[in-house]
Protein backbone atom coordinates (compact mmCIF):
# COMPACT_ATOMS: atom_id res chain seq x y z
CA UNK A 1 0.00 0.00 0.00
CA UNK A 2 0.94 3.69 -0.66
CA UNK A 3 0.13 6.46 0.94
CA UNK A 4 -0.05 10.17 -1.37
CA UNK A 5 -1.38 14.01 -0.27
CA UNK A 6 -2.83 15.40 -3.29
CA UNK A 7 -4.45 19.11 -3.31
CA UNK A 8 -7.60 18.53 -5.82
CA UNK A 9 -7.65 20.97 -8.53
CA UNK A 10 -11.05 20.42 -9.84
CA UNK A 11 -12.67 23.57 -8.31
CA UNK A 12 -10.80 26.64 -5.73
CA UNK A 13 -12.10 24.79 -2.24
CA UNK A 14 -8.58 23.37 -3.51
CA UNK A 15 -9.89 19.97 -0.92
CA UNK A 16 -5.99 18.59 0.60
CA UNK A 17 -6.34 14.99 -0.33
CA UNK A 18 -5.05 12.47 2.25
CA UNK A 19 -5.14 8.90 -0.25
CA UNK A 20 -4.06 4.87 0.38
CA UNK A 21 -4.04 2.98 -2.68
CA UNK A 22 -2.76 -0.14 -3.99
CA UNK A 23 -0.26 -0.03 -7.16
CA UNK A 24 -0.91 -3.62 -8.01
CA UNK A 25 -1.79 -5.36 -10.32
CA UNK A 26 -3.82 -1.97 -10.82
CA UNK A 27 -3.83 1.59 -9.32
CA UNK A 28 -6.68 1.41 -6.95
CA UNK A 29 -8.28 3.84 -4.18
CA UNK A 30 -8.12 2.07 -0.68
CA UNK A 31 -9.17 5.04 1.21
CA UNK A 32 -9.78 8.72 0.40
CA UNK A 33 -10.08 11.85 3.02
CA UNK A 34 -10.44 15.39 2.89
CA UNK A 35 -12.87 15.59 -0.76
CA UNK A 36 -15.96 17.77 0.19
CA UNK A 37 -17.65 16.44 -2.77
CA UNK A 38 -17.92 13.51 -4.89
CA UNK A 39 -15.45 14.78 -7.61
CA UNK A 40 -12.65 14.50 -5.42
CA UNK A 41 -12.04 10.54 -5.25
CA UNK A 42 -12.66 10.67 -8.83
CA UNK A 43 -9.99 13.69 -9.75
CA UNK A 44 -7.61 11.31 -7.50
CA UNK A 45 -8.23 8.58 -9.18
CA UNK A 46 -7.50 9.82 -12.85
CA UNK A 47 -4.47 11.58 -11.21
CA UNK A 48 -2.59 8.68 -9.88
CA UNK A 49 -3.65 6.63 -13.14
CA UNK A 50 -3.33 9.36 -15.57
CA UNK A 51 -2.91 13.08 -14.62
CA UNK A 52 -4.61 15.60 -16.80
CA UNK A 53 -4.47 18.98 -17.76
CA UNK A 54 -5.88 21.72 -19.37
CA UNK A 55 -3.52 24.48 -20.64
CA UNK A 56 -4.16 28.03 -22.25
CA UNK A 57 -1.96 29.56 -24.71
CA UNK A 58 -1.84 32.58 -27.04
CA UNK A 59 -1.85 32.05 -30.84
CA UNK A 60 -0.40 34.66 -33.45
CA UNK A 61 -3.07 36.31 -35.57
CA UNK A 62 -1.62 37.91 -38.70
CA UNK A 63 -4.00 41.06 -39.49
CA UNK A 64 -5.95 41.48 -36.35
CA UNK A 65 -6.75 44.36 -34.01
CA UNK A 66 -4.61 42.41 -31.52
CA UNK A 67 -1.59 40.54 -32.16
CA UNK A 68 -2.83 37.00 -30.23
CA UNK A 69 -5.63 35.27 -29.93
CA UNK A 70 -5.96 33.83 -26.46
CA UNK A 71 -6.55 29.49 -26.84
CA UNK A 72 -7.10 26.45 -24.50
CA UNK A 73 -7.57 22.50 -24.62
CA UNK A 74 -11.32 22.15 -25.28
CA UNK A 75 -10.69 18.62 -22.99
CA UNK A 76 -8.13 18.21 -20.47
CA UNK A 77 -5.31 16.49 -22.16
CA UNK A 78 -2.24 14.24 -20.65
CA UNK A 79 0.03 16.29 -18.30
CA UNK A 80 3.41 14.70 -20.42
CA UNK A 81 2.20 15.93 -23.57
CA UNK A 82 1.78 19.58 -22.42
CA UNK A 83 4.80 20.90 -23.52
CA UNK A 84 4.24 18.99 -27.18
CA UNK A 85 1.03 20.50 -27.34
CA UNK A 86 2.88 24.56 -26.21
CA UNK A 87 5.04 23.67 -29.12
CA UNK A 88 2.22 23.07 -31.76
CA UNK A 89 0.24 26.20 -30.10
CA UNK A 90 3.58 27.95 -30.64
CA UNK A 91 4.45 27.32 -34.30
CA UNK A 92 0.64 28.23 -35.29
CA UNK A 93 -0.27 31.62 -36.94
CA UNK A 94 -4.26 32.46 -38.05
CA UNK A 95 -5.01 34.88 -40.10
CA UNK A 96 -7.80 37.51 -38.69
CA UNK A 97 -10.91 37.29 -38.17
CA UNK A 98 -11.14 34.53 -35.13
CA UNK A 99 -14.17 33.74 -33.46
CA UNK A 100 -14.37 32.80 -29.82
CA UNK A 101 -14.72 28.36 -30.07
CA UNK A 102 -13.17 28.82 -33.25
CA UNK A 103 -10.93 25.32 -33.95
CA UNK A 104 -7.63 26.75 -34.96
CA UNK A 105 -5.84 23.33 -34.48
CA UNK A 106 -7.07 19.93 -34.31
CA UNK A 107 -5.41 16.81 -32.38
CA UNK A 108 -2.33 18.67 -31.38
CA UNK A 109 1.17 16.21 -31.14
CA UNK A 110 -1.13 13.60 -31.08
CA UNK A 111 -3.81 14.46 -28.45
CA UNK A 112 -7.64 13.86 -28.50
CA UNK A 113 -8.29 17.46 -28.00
CA UNK A 114 -8.74 20.53 -30.06
CA UNK A 115 -7.27 24.09 -29.86
CA UNK A 116 -9.98 26.40 -29.88
CA UNK A 117 -10.05 30.25 -29.10
CA UNK A 118 -11.41 31.85 -26.61
CA UNK A 119 -11.79 35.36 -28.19
CA UNK A 120 -12.39 36.87 -30.77
CA UNK A 121 -10.31 39.10 -32.89
CA UNK A 122 -11.27 41.96 -36.00
CA UNK A 123 -9.43 42.22 -38.49
CA UNK A 124 -7.58 45.43 -38.02
CA UNK B 1 -17.96 71.29 -22.62
CA UNK B 2 -20.79 69.02 -23.37
CA UNK B 3 -23.28 68.63 -20.27
CA UNK B 4 -25.46 65.85 -20.07
CA UNK B 5 -27.99 63.45 -17.67
CA UNK B 6 -27.86 59.89 -17.54
CA UNK B 7 -29.75 58.04 -14.86
CA UNK B 8 -27.48 55.75 -14.11
CA UNK B 9 -23.70 55.96 -15.04
CA UNK B 10 -21.69 52.36 -14.32
CA UNK B 11 -17.93 53.56 -13.86
CA UNK B 12 -15.05 50.76 -15.06
CA UNK B 13 -16.13 47.97 -17.92
CA UNK B 14 -14.99 44.84 -16.38
CA UNK B 15 -16.75 41.91 -14.36
CA UNK B 16 -18.06 44.40 -11.70
CA UNK B 17 -19.48 46.78 -14.09
CA UNK B 18 -20.86 44.97 -16.92
CA UNK B 19 -21.99 42.27 -14.79
CA UNK B 20 -23.27 45.73 -12.99
CA UNK B 21 -24.82 47.06 -16.38
CA UNK B 22 -26.87 43.94 -17.07
CA UNK B 23 -28.84 43.52 -13.59
CA UNK B 24 -29.61 47.07 -13.56
CA UNK B 25 -31.60 46.67 -16.97
CA UNK B 26 -32.63 43.68 -15.98
CA UNK B 27 -34.42 45.47 -13.21
CA UNK B 28 -35.93 48.05 -15.13
CA UNK B 29 -33.52 50.86 -15.44
CA UNK B 30 -33.38 52.04 -18.95
CA UNK B 31 -30.99 54.71 -19.09
CA UNK B 32 -27.55 53.17 -18.26
CA UNK B 33 -24.33 54.40 -19.20
CA UNK B 34 -20.69 51.85 -18.82
CA UNK B 35 -17.62 53.89 -19.05
CA UNK B 36 -14.36 51.89 -19.69
CA UNK B 37 -11.02 53.21 -20.01
CA UNK B 38 -9.86 51.00 -22.71
CA UNK B 39 -10.57 50.56 -25.93
CA UNK B 40 -12.27 47.01 -25.27
CA UNK B 41 -14.60 45.62 -22.81
CA UNK B 42 -13.80 43.05 -19.86
CA UNK B 43 -11.01 44.23 -17.80
CA UNK B 44 -8.63 42.37 -16.50
CA UNK B 45 -10.39 39.09 -17.70
CA UNK B 46 -8.96 39.73 -20.90
CA UNK B 47 -5.16 39.08 -20.03
CA UNK B 48 -6.17 36.12 -17.55
CA UNK B 49 -6.07 33.63 -20.69
CA UNK B 50 -6.23 30.41 -18.23
CA UNK B 51 -8.91 28.43 -17.26
CA UNK B 52 -10.59 27.98 -13.84
CA UNK B 53 -13.50 30.85 -14.31
CA UNK B 54 -16.99 30.39 -14.02
CA UNK B 55 -17.44 27.33 -11.80
CA UNK B 56 -19.96 28.38 -9.14
CA UNK B 57 -21.82 30.73 -11.78
CA UNK B 58 -21.98 28.48 -14.95
CA UNK B 59 -20.74 24.97 -13.65
CA UNK B 60 -17.72 25.20 -15.81
CA UNK B 61 -14.26 25.93 -16.17
CA UNK B 62 -14.14 29.12 -18.44
CA UNK B 63 -11.04 31.26 -19.66
CA UNK B 64 -11.05 34.53 -18.39
CA UNK B 65 -11.96 35.80 -22.32
CA UNK B 66 -14.36 33.18 -22.58
CA UNK B 67 -16.06 34.61 -18.92
CA UNK B 68 -15.99 38.34 -19.85
CA UNK B 69 -17.53 37.73 -23.21
CA UNK B 70 -20.61 35.82 -21.67
CA UNK B 71 -21.16 39.35 -20.13
CA UNK B 72 -20.39 41.51 -22.75
CA UNK B 73 -22.61 40.03 -24.78
CA UNK B 74 -25.15 40.43 -22.08
CA UNK B 75 -24.41 43.93 -22.11
CA UNK B 76 -24.75 44.04 -25.61
CA UNK B 77 -28.00 42.56 -26.05
CA UNK B 78 -29.41 44.26 -23.67
CA UNK B 79 -28.41 47.44 -26.06
CA UNK B 80 -26.56 49.45 -23.32
CA UNK B 81 -24.44 52.46 -24.50
CA UNK B 82 -20.93 52.00 -23.59
CA UNK B 83 -18.38 54.76 -23.66
CA UNK B 84 -15.01 53.15 -24.37
CA UNK B 85 -11.42 54.76 -24.52
CA UNK B 86 -12.95 57.35 -21.99
CA UNK B 87 -11.65 58.03 -18.05
CA UNK B 88 -13.80 59.23 -15.30
CA UNK B 89 -11.27 61.96 -14.05
CA UNK B 90 -13.33 63.17 -10.98
CA UNK B 91 -16.72 62.86 -9.37
CA UNK B 92 -18.09 65.16 -6.65
CA UNK B 93 -20.93 64.38 -3.60
CA UNK B 94 -24.23 65.43 -6.00
CA UNK B 95 -22.70 63.27 -8.61
CA UNK B 96 -21.54 65.11 -11.37
CA UNK B 97 -18.84 63.59 -13.33
CA UNK B 98 -16.19 65.03 -15.24
CA UNK B 99 -15.18 62.27 -18.62
CA UNK B 100 -12.10 63.16 -20.83
CA UNK B 101 -11.83 60.79 -24.28
CA UNK B 102 -10.33 61.59 -27.87
CA UNK B 103 -13.30 63.05 -28.03
CA UNK B 104 -13.05 65.63 -25.33
CA UNK B 105 -13.86 66.62 -22.01
CA UNK B 106 -17.63 65.46 -20.76
CA UNK B 107 -19.60 66.82 -17.52
CA UNK B 108 -22.72 63.93 -16.58
CA UNK B 109 -25.14 64.54 -13.71
CA UNK B 110 -26.02 61.07 -12.64
CA UNK B 111 -28.99 59.56 -11.37
CA UNK B 112 -26.85 57.13 -9.69
CA UNK B 113 -23.70 55.83 -10.05
CA UNK B 114 -22.21 52.64 -9.47
CA UNK B 115 -17.90 52.49 -8.60
CA UNK B 116 -16.72 49.32 -10.59
CA UNK B 117 -12.99 50.83 -11.10
CA UNK B 118 -11.85 47.75 -9.66
CA UNK B 119 -8.45 47.04 -8.33
CA UNK B 120 -4.43 47.49 -8.74
CA UNK B 121 -0.99 46.24 -8.22
CA UNK B 122 1.41 46.90 -4.96
CA UNK B 123 4.36 48.03 -7.09
CA UNK B 124 8.41 47.87 -6.28
CA UNK B 125 7.53 51.18 -4.30
CA UNK B 126 4.52 50.27 -2.45
CA UNK B 127 7.35 47.91 -0.56
CA UNK B 128 10.51 49.41 -0.43
CA UNK B 129 12.06 46.84 -2.74
CA UNK B 130 15.64 47.30 -2.17
CA UNK B 131 18.46 47.64 -3.95
CA UNK B 132 18.86 48.90 -8.13
CA UNK B 133 16.16 49.71 -9.86
CA UNK B 134 17.36 47.95 -13.56
CA UNK B 135 14.83 46.84 -16.15
CA UNK B 136 13.56 43.58 -15.68
CA UNK B 137 11.24 43.84 -12.87
CA UNK B 138 7.77 43.78 -13.43
CA UNK B 139 4.36 43.21 -11.18
CA UNK B 140 3.11 39.96 -12.28
CA UNK B 141 0.01 42.06 -13.97
CA UNK B 142 1.84 44.27 -15.69
CA UNK B 143 4.36 40.60 -17.35
CA UNK B 144 0.44 38.63 -17.87
CA UNK B 145 -0.21 41.75 -20.10
CA UNK B 146 2.81 42.25 -21.54
CA UNK B 147 2.41 38.20 -22.69
CA UNK B 148 -0.83 37.38 -23.62
CA UNK B 149 -1.76 40.82 -25.07
CA UNK B 150 1.04 42.43 -26.40
CA UNK B 151 3.07 39.20 -27.58
CA UNK B 152 6.50 40.56 -25.45
CA UNK B 153 8.03 38.12 -23.78
CA UNK B 154 9.38 39.50 -20.09
CA UNK B 155 12.50 37.07 -20.03
CA UNK B 156 14.18 34.18 -19.76
CA UNK B 157 14.75 33.37 -16.11
CA UNK B 158 12.50 34.74 -13.54
CA UNK B 159 12.27 35.04 -9.31
CA UNK B 160 8.63 35.70 -8.29
CA UNK B 161 7.99 37.46 -5.05
CA UNK B 162 4.96 36.93 -3.07
CA UNK B 163 2.62 33.95 -3.86
CA UNK B 164 -0.47 35.39 -4.88
CA UNK B 165 -2.62 33.76 -7.44
CA UNK B 166 -1.02 36.02 -10.10
CA UNK B 167 2.44 35.48 -9.21
CA UNK B 168 1.44 31.40 -9.41
CA UNK B 169 -0.74 31.67 -12.40
CA UNK B 170 2.76 33.39 -14.33
CA UNK B 171 4.80 31.10 -13.24
CA UNK B 172 3.13 29.02 -14.93
CA UNK B 173 2.71 30.87 -17.99
CA UNK B 174 6.40 31.80 -18.31
CA UNK B 175 7.09 27.88 -17.60
CA UNK B 176 5.04 26.79 -20.54
CA UNK B 177 6.81 29.64 -22.78
CA UNK B 178 10.17 28.40 -22.04
CA UNK B 179 11.15 30.39 -19.08
CA UNK B 180 12.97 29.34 -16.10
CA UNK B 181 11.20 30.40 -13.38
CA UNK B 182 13.42 29.88 -10.23
CA UNK B 183 11.49 29.88 -7.21
CA UNK B 184 8.54 31.99 -5.65
CA UNK B 185 9.54 33.51 -2.33
CA UNK B 186 6.71 34.42 -0.13
CA UNK B 187 7.73 36.43 3.35
CA UNK B 188 4.88 35.00 5.40
CA UNK B 189 4.60 31.31 6.73
CA UNK B 190 1.88 30.24 4.09
CA UNK B 191 0.99 30.92 0.61
CA UNK B 192 -1.54 33.74 0.08
CA UNK B 193 -2.78 32.40 -3.22
CA UNK B 194 -5.07 29.47 -3.84
CA UNK B 195 -3.92 26.07 -2.72
CA UNK B 196 -4.71 24.25 -5.94
CA UNK B 197 -3.07 27.09 -7.85
CA UNK B 198 0.15 25.76 -5.63
CA UNK B 199 -0.60 22.44 -7.04
CA UNK B 200 -1.23 23.04 -10.45
CA UNK B 201 0.91 26.12 -11.34
CA UNK B 202 3.73 25.07 -9.34
CA UNK B 203 3.77 21.51 -7.56
CA UNK B 204 3.20 20.55 -11.94
CA UNK B 205 6.33 22.10 -13.08
CA UNK B 206 8.51 21.81 -9.85
CA UNK B 207 9.10 25.52 -9.21
CA UNK B 208 9.77 25.37 -5.62
CA UNK B 209 7.42 27.82 -2.95
CA UNK B 210 9.97 29.21 -0.27
CA UNK B 211 7.65 30.42 2.65
CA UNK B 212 9.01 32.75 5.50
CA UNK B 213 11.43 34.38 2.50
CA UNK B 214 11.85 37.20 0.55
CA UNK B 215 13.95 39.38 -1.77
CA UNK B 216 16.45 41.25 0.34
CA UNK B 217 18.43 42.61 -2.41
CA UNK B 218 18.27 43.23 -5.96
CA UNK B 219 21.43 43.46 -8.31
CA UNK B 220 22.03 44.63 -11.93
CA UNK B 221 22.43 48.09 -13.59
CA UNK B 222 21.05 48.20 -17.25
CA UNK B 223 19.02 44.63 -16.37
CA UNK B 224 18.40 42.69 -13.49
CA UNK B 225 21.03 40.56 -12.96
CA UNK B 226 20.62 38.27 -10.12
CA UNK B 227 18.33 39.08 -6.20
CA UNK B 228 19.35 37.91 -2.58
CA UNK B 229 16.98 36.27 -1.26
CA UNK B 230 16.79 35.27 2.87
CA UNK B 231 14.84 33.61 5.52
CA UNK B 232 13.18 36.06 7.10
CA UNK B 233 12.24 36.41 10.98
CA UNK B 234 9.34 39.08 12.19
CA UNK B 235 9.90 40.46 8.87
CA UNK B 236 13.55 40.70 9.11
CA UNK B 237 16.46 38.91 6.75
CA UNK B 238 17.88 35.98 9.33
CA UNK B 239 22.20 36.42 9.09
CA UNK B 240 23.60 33.44 7.48
CA UNK B 241 20.84 32.59 5.46
CA UNK B 242 21.59 34.79 2.42
CA UNK B 243 21.91 33.43 -0.99
CA UNK B 244 22.16 34.73 -4.61
CA UNK B 245 19.58 33.91 -7.33
CA UNK B 246 20.84 34.75 -10.88
CA UNK B 247 17.64 36.09 -13.08
CA UNK B 248 16.82 38.47 -15.21
CA UNK B 249 13.22 39.17 -14.38
CA UNK B 250 11.96 39.68 -10.51
CA UNK B 251 7.70 39.57 -10.86
CA UNK B 252 5.86 41.20 -7.87
CA UNK B 253 3.03 39.58 -6.89
CA UNK B 254 2.29 41.41 -3.27
CA UNK B 255 -0.82 42.33 -2.83
CA UNK B 256 -3.82 44.44 -4.63
CA UNK B 257 -4.99 47.52 -4.15
CA UNK B 258 -8.55 49.16 -4.55
CA UNK B 259 -8.33 52.08 -7.07
CA UNK B 260 -10.81 53.97 -4.94
CA UNK B 261 -9.20 57.47 -5.97
CA UNK B 262 -12.35 58.61 -7.67
CA UNK B 263 -14.26 58.22 -4.33
CA UNK B 264 -11.94 59.42 -2.33
CA UNK B 265 -12.41 62.72 -4.49
CA UNK B 266 -16.27 62.67 -3.61
CA UNK B 267 -15.52 61.73 -0.09
CA UNK B 268 -17.08 58.58 0.17
CA UNK B 269 -16.49 57.13 3.46
CA UNK B 270 -13.69 54.71 3.37
CA UNK B 271 -12.68 51.80 5.33
CA UNK B 272 -8.90 51.14 6.50
CA UNK B 273 -9.12 47.19 6.63
CA UNK B 274 -10.57 46.78 2.75
CA UNK B 275 -9.19 50.04 1.57
CA UNK B 276 -12.46 50.21 -0.28
CA UNK B 277 -15.72 52.15 0.60
CA UNK B 278 -17.58 51.56 3.66
CA UNK B 279 -21.24 50.46 2.51
CA UNK B 280 -24.37 49.18 3.44
CA UNK B 281 -25.99 45.28 2.30
CA UNK B 282 -27.61 47.95 -0.57
CA UNK B 283 -23.99 48.45 -1.12
CA UNK B 284 -24.81 51.32 -1.08
CA UNK B 285 -21.78 54.08 -0.16
CA UNK B 286 -21.71 57.16 2.22
CA UNK B 287 -22.97 59.10 -0.49
CA UNK B 288 -26.64 58.98 -1.61
CA UNK B 289 -27.03 57.00 -4.94
CA UNK B 290 -23.55 55.83 -5.08
CA UNK B 291 -22.63 52.20 -4.89
CA UNK B 292 -19.87 50.27 -5.03
CA UNK B 293 -19.43 47.12 -5.92
CA UNK B 294 -15.97 44.27 -6.97
CA UNK B 295 -12.64 44.79 -6.44
CA UNK B 296 -13.16 48.18 -5.98
CA UNK B 297 -14.84 47.76 -2.79
CA UNK B 298 -12.86 44.96 -1.53
CA UNK B 299 -10.13 42.56 -3.29
CA UNK B 300 -11.79 39.23 -4.05
CA UNK B 301 -10.33 36.04 -4.75
CA UNK B 302 -12.98 34.71 -7.10
CA UNK B 303 -14.71 36.51 -10.22
CA UNK B 304 -17.87 34.57 -9.92
CA UNK B 305 -18.53 36.41 -6.38
CA UNK B 306 -17.73 39.99 -8.22
CA UNK B 307 -20.62 39.38 -10.60
CA UNK B 308 -22.70 38.26 -8.33
CA UNK B 309 -21.69 40.89 -5.58
CA UNK B 310 -22.35 43.76 -8.95
CA UNK B 311 -25.49 42.40 -10.18
CA UNK B 312 -26.76 43.09 -6.48
CA UNK B 313 -25.00 46.79 -6.82
CA UNK B 314 -26.53 47.51 -10.12
CA UNK B 315 -30.22 45.93 -8.86
CA UNK B 316 -29.92 48.12 -6.16
CA UNK B 317 -29.03 51.56 -7.98
CA UNK B 318 -32.21 50.52 -10.05
CA UNK B 319 -34.18 50.51 -7.18
CA UNK B 320 -32.40 53.49 -5.66
CA UNK B 321 -33.40 55.56 -9.15
CA UNK B 322 -37.23 54.21 -8.22
CA UNK B 323 -37.24 56.03 -5.28
CA UNK B 324 -37.20 52.03 -3.67
CA UNK B 325 -34.53 52.69 -1.53
CA UNK B 326 -35.24 54.41 2.01
CA UNK B 327 -32.44 54.81 4.33
CA UNK B 328 -32.35 52.81 7.66
CA UNK B 329 -33.50 55.11 10.66
CA UNK B 330 -31.31 53.10 12.75
CA UNK B 331 -28.99 51.13 10.84
CA UNK B 332 -27.14 48.10 12.65
CA UNK B 333 -23.40 47.92 12.67
CA UNK B 334 -21.44 45.36 11.98
CA UNK B 335 -17.75 44.94 13.06
CA UNK B 336 -14.88 42.38 12.95
CA UNK B 337 -13.41 40.87 16.25
CA UNK B 338 -10.73 38.37 17.50
CA UNK B 339 -9.33 36.27 14.34
CA UNK B 340 -11.78 38.55 11.36
CA UNK B 341 -9.58 40.82 8.89
CA UNK B 342 -12.53 42.71 7.48
CA UNK B 343 -16.29 42.10 7.16
CA UNK B 344 -18.73 43.56 4.74
CA UNK B 345 -21.07 44.91 4.56
CA UNK B 346 -20.42 47.76 7.23
CA UNK B 347 -23.95 48.43 7.96
CA UNK B 348 -27.57 46.94 7.40
CA UNK B 349 -31.07 48.17 7.66
CA UNK B 350 -31.95 44.90 9.32
CA UNK B 351 -34.99 45.06 6.86
CA UNK B 352 -33.76 42.29 4.28
CA UNK B 353 -31.36 38.96 4.41
CA UNK B 354 -28.03 39.67 3.26
CA UNK B 355 -25.06 38.30 2.53
CA UNK B 356 -21.74 38.83 5.19
CA UNK B 357 -18.58 38.48 3.65
CA UNK B 358 -15.21 38.30 5.12
CA UNK B 359 -11.42 37.14 5.56
CA UNK B 360 -9.87 35.49 8.52
CA UNK B 361 -6.70 37.16 9.27
CA UNK B 362 -4.46 33.40 9.68
CA UNK B 363 -5.22 29.98 8.80
CA UNK B 364 -6.40 28.03 10.87
CA UNK B 365 -8.55 24.37 11.05
CA UNK B 366 -12.28 23.43 12.08
CA UNK B 367 -13.56 26.45 13.50
CA UNK B 368 -16.59 28.85 13.20
CA UNK B 369 -17.46 31.81 12.12
CA UNK B 370 -19.73 33.88 14.73
CA UNK B 371 -22.31 36.40 14.25
CA UNK B 372 -23.69 37.74 17.45
CA UNK B 373 -26.04 40.69 18.95
CA UNK B 374 -24.17 41.14 22.56
CA UNK B 375 -24.69 38.31 23.59
CA UNK B 376 -27.31 36.92 21.30
CA UNK B 377 -25.98 34.20 18.58
CA UNK B 378 -27.35 35.48 15.21
CA UNK B 379 -25.57 33.31 13.06
CA UNK B 380 -22.68 30.32 13.15
CA UNK B 381 -21.11 28.87 10.08
CA UNK B 382 -18.64 25.91 10.63
CA UNK B 383 -15.64 25.32 8.36
CA UNK B 384 -13.26 22.96 8.26
CA UNK B 385 -10.59 25.16 6.56
CA UNK B 386 -10.22 29.14 7.27
CA UNK B 387 -7.65 30.74 5.10
CA UNK B 388 -6.41 34.78 4.32
CA UNK B 389 -6.64 33.66 0.70
CA UNK B 390 -10.14 32.32 0.83
CA UNK B 391 -12.79 34.94 1.24
CA UNK B 392 -16.03 33.77 3.71
CA UNK B 393 -19.78 34.22 2.80
CA UNK B 394 -22.55 33.75 5.53
CA UNK B 395 -26.31 34.41 4.67
CA UNK B 396 -27.82 36.59 6.86
CA UNK B 397 -31.68 36.22 7.94
CA UNK B 398 -33.47 39.17 8.71
CA UNK B 399 -35.63 37.42 10.92
CA UNK B 400 -32.43 37.13 13.34
CA UNK B 401 -31.73 41.30 12.87
CA UNK B 402 -35.13 42.39 15.03
CA UNK B 403 -33.90 44.72 17.88
CA UNK B 404 -30.18 44.28 17.23
CA UNK B 405 -27.77 47.54 17.37
CA UNK B 406 -24.35 45.95 16.76
CA UNK B 407 -23.26 42.71 15.13
CA UNK B 408 -19.79 40.84 15.87
CA UNK B 409 -18.53 38.56 13.72
CA UNK B 410 -15.22 36.68 15.14
CA UNK B 411 -13.89 33.56 14.71
CA UNK B 412 -13.60 30.51 17.47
Amino acid sequence: MKRKELTCIVCPNGCPLEIDFEETPSIQITRIEGHTCDKGPAWAEQELTRPMRTIAGNILVENGDFPLVSVRTDAPIPKNSIFQVMKAIQSTTVKAPVSIGETLIKNPAGTDCSIIATRHVNPC
Amino acid sequence: MREIRRDLVIIGGGPAGLSAAAAARQAGCEDILLIERDRILGGILNQCIHDGFGLHRFGEALTGPEYAQRFIDDVNDAGIETLLGTIVLSMDHERNLTLSSRKGYTRIRAGAVVLAMGCRERTAGAISLPGTRPSGIYTAGAAQNFINLQNIMVGRRAVILGSGDIGLIMARRLTLEGAKVEGVFEILPYASGLPRNIQQCLNDYDIPLHLGTSVTNVHGKDRLTGVTVAEMNHFQPVPGTERFVPCDTLLLSVGLIPENELSAGASVKMESRTSGAFVDDTFMTSIPGVFSCGNVLHVHDLVDHVSEEAALAGEFACRYLDGGISLADTPISIEPKNGVRYVLPQQVSGKSDFTLSLRVTEPSRERAVWVRDGDRKVARKKLVRLHPAEMIRVKIKKDKLENARKLEVSVE
